[in-house]
């Protein structure tokens, strides 16, 4: 059928050959991502409004990467796309730990994460590509995942890092008053002591509830936002800690005293940002933008580094044994790229994927942390989040 | 000062005072979409020319008579006349062109498309696509053999070193290489081949005979944290004594014994080194350092860096026009 194919695409047949060669059956390695979407208000913006593709489009484009390289090696991936809701997660993570299949990413908060890798206890390597919480990297813990999303501690010490080289160590941190929110404080609180920030103010927006949309609400808005604020003591920046999405997108230009804002608004620390363009990421935004017709969000770029790290593993151990994969991946000899300039590698005490945080405002990266002066003895990027002798991580 | 009025009629005067290119450097400036102008002799900038949008990936035809630039967000090659920095003509590239190599004849060029998955090989004379190689993930780094009959991509997300037949344009071998690799370069001899991993921190040896990899080169420089060292350009000498190996945000110049594959010293550059480029009697190697702005100049003889030049906003690639 290949000799069928004449001119330009000559080269493409050249490429199966030497595949086919060398293994004439594909070897197929098998994945799955599920998402349990919390159906819950709409964003402030509808600019954040989730596509339905959320997640999903970075495991294709991941899959298609691997495939590329699967097609010089024999190897053949697919991932599964599941949505699901919280009532319906426990029987879909059923249904794919049934089906065999060893590596589910999972976009999920951080209760549900907890509750899927306890039900796929060691059947399957949960890949944790949304849930932030420290204590899953903590106390709660578990072998059977690793964490591609950057937790809470590693979010509030990247910018802590940056505000301290800024020379801004006053701070004045507004929280909401969800257990998520409260969790991004305490991250926070913990940043401030671990680089001498000092909190000079405190203050909780409570979440009364209601539409996220009415006419003209801008106009209430403006005038809540600088009350709320007033008052406070000296401080040289205002910190948000809004994982639900409630004010902190008001307050830019509207706090009472004309500081900055960061954290959940203003300045962002995120895992990607759609504007990235150091180190290869202009292709990267490309492929994914020609493949989703969107700009990418994070949670696509943590499927997308999940799938690339199973893909990474095939490639390097040219196996496609779950097995294998997963000790390689666990393994001192594993390092993946992902377009943030220098190795990603798997923190043994945790399973926590070390990683660059990027400094975002709405259009542009404005800095990546870790920050130049922050030193480790041995991995700087081991300065953002809970270091080996901090963490209450107990694996048996 | 006078140096910096780059009049066409300056650039003719110079011209007249030596017809031979001999010895001038070529740096592209990516982010302020110039190329610097140095003379190798007095190491002073001649002139600064726009040559199209993010300039990255230079090379000259073994004639001296066409300087070929990539200008990746014109998705074209540019051509330029190297005496008068006229723009001769443009070569059709596919999309976003980083980095390419001229067949030792002068011709093709076979140029890497990191957005395409492509290696589009063209035709410097008529103008032509020959043809387009689908290879791994991001294509970046290109090397030709000496013999000019196999070009070598590295493809910086598949992490493989393909091997390309330059009659058949098919792929004949993939060599695993460590993460991001972005250079490929061949002893002048052909009896080995050199592919550098960003990502991974090594330089991978390899017989091109038999395609396998024949030896690893790690780095570990006292004082500076393993990740920051990134090998990028590589250069060997005509020799095949000493290679050079620029090692990105570590700012260094790895030097190593070519015949032992033994690193023997590092040397100190400017901020984030890219590029490298001998001058042609190898006694100077060049280095582009794009965080701080300026071309290092290395003492090849005794490798020490002797100068530094300031250039355009962030140089990324570097030649030097043949004798």
């Amino acid at each position: 059928m290949l000799k069928g194919i004449i001119g330009l695409l000559a080269g493409a047949a050249a490429l199966a050959q030497p595949a086919a060669a060398q293994a004439p059956d594909p070897v197929l390695i098998r994945a799955a991502v599920l998402r349990v979407d919390d159906p819950g208000l709409p964003p402030i913006s509808r600019l954040d409004l989730p596509p339905a593709d959320l997640g999903f489009a970075g495991a294709r484009l991941a899959i298609e990467d691997n495939d590329t390289t699967g097609r010089f090696m024999g190897q053949d991936f697919e991932a599964v796309e599941i949505a699901a809701t919280p009532e319906t997660a426990a029987g879909e993570m059923q249904k794919l730990l049934d089906e065999g299949i060893e590596f589910i990413v999972l976009l999920a908060d951080d209760d549900m994460t907890l509750a899927l890798a306890d039900q796929a206890g060691d059947r399957a390597m949960l890949i944790n590509a949304q849930a932030r919480g420290d204590n899953l990297r903590g106390e709660d813990c578990r072998f059977n995942t690793i964490h591609v999303a950057p937790s809470r501690a590693m979010l509030a010490d990247s910018l802590a890092q940056f505000l301290m080289w800024k020379n801004w160590p006053r701070w004045f941190l507004i929280h909401g008053s969800h257990p998520e929110d409260q969790a991004m404080a305490e991250a926070y609180r913990r940043a401030a002591a671990k680089f001498g920030a000092q909190i000079v103010e405190e203050r909780e927006f409570e979440d009364t509830g209601g539409a996220r949309r009415t006419d003209s609400g801008h106009v209430q808005v403006q005038a809540q936002m600088p009350v709320f604020t007033q008052r406070a003591a000296q401080h040289d920046i205002v910190i948000t800690a809004d994982e639900a999405d409630v004010f902190a997108a008001y307050l830019p230009y509207l706090t009472w005293d004309p500081r900055p804002v960061a954290g959940s608004a203003g300045l962002v620390p995120r895992s990607w940002h759609p504007a990235m363009e150091a180190w290869g990421g202009t292709q990267f935004q490309n492929r994914f933008e020609r493949l989703a017709n969107r700009p990418i969000r994070e949670e696509d770029y943590q499927t997308w580094l999940s799938l690339r790290i199973v893909g990474e593993a095939a490639t390097r151990t040219q196996s496609g044994e779950p097995e294998a994969l997963k000790e390689f991946i666990l393994s001192d000899s594993f390092d993946v790229a992902g377009f943030k300039g220098q190795a990603l590698t798997v923190r043994d005490w945790d399973h926590q994927v070390r990683q660059p945080i990027l400094l975002t405002t709405g259009v542009l990266t404005t800095s990546v942390s870790p920050q130049d002066q922050y030193l480790h003895q041995t991995s700087q990027l081991d300065t953002l989040g809970l270091d080996r002798p901090e963490s209450a991580c107990r694996f048996p | 000062m006078k140096h910096l009025l780059c009049s066409a009629a300056a650039l003719v005067a110079l011209a007249a005072a030596s017809p031979a290119l001999a010895n001038r450097v070529f740096v592209t400036n990516e982010r302020s979409n110039d190329l610097t102008v140095l003379d190798g002799e007095t190491l002073e900038v001649i002139g600064t020319y726009p040559v199209g949008n993010r300039p990255r990936g230079i090379t000259i035809s073994p004639d001296g008579t066409e300087l070929y630039v990539c200008a990746s967000d014109d998705d074209l090659v540019r051509v330029f006349d190297p005496n008068t920095m006229e723009e001769m003509h443009t070569l059709p590239s596919g999309p976003d062109p980083e980095l390419f190599v001229l067949h030792p004849s002068g011709n093709p060029l076979y140029i890497a498309n990191e957005d395409d998955n492509l290696v589009t090989v063209v035709d410097v004379k008529t103008h032509r696509v020959l043809a387009e190689i689908p290879v791994g993930v991001e294509p970046e780094g290109m090397g030709v053999s000496p013999d000019g009959r196999v070009v070598i991509n590295t493809s910086e997300t598949t992490n493989m070193a393909h091997f390309i037949d330059t009659e058949t344009f098919e792929i004949t071998a993939n060599v695993l290489v460590d993460s991001r690799p972005r250079f490929a370069q061949f002893t002048a001899d052909g009896s080995k081949l050199y592919v550098t991993s960003e990502i991974g921190g090594t330089v991978s040896v390899i017989d091109p005979a038999t395609q396998e990899i024949t030896k690893k080169i790690t780095f570990e420089i006292p004082g500076v944290l393993p990740e920051a060292i990134q090998p990028v350009g590589a250069r060997v000498t005509s020799d095949g004594k000493k290679l050079y190996v620029a090692l990105g945000p570590a700012n260094r110049v790895a030097v190593i014994d070519a015949e032992t594959d033994e690193v023997t010293d590092y040397l100190l550059v400017g901020q984030r080194v890219w590029q490298l480029a001998f001058n042609p009697d190898e006694t100077l190697l060049y280095t582009t350092n794009g965080n701080s702005n300026d071309v290092s100049v290395i003492d090849v003889q005794r490798d020490e860096v002797i100068r530094s030049v300031q250039v355009g906003q962030q140089p990324w690639g570097v030649v030097v026009a043949p004798n």
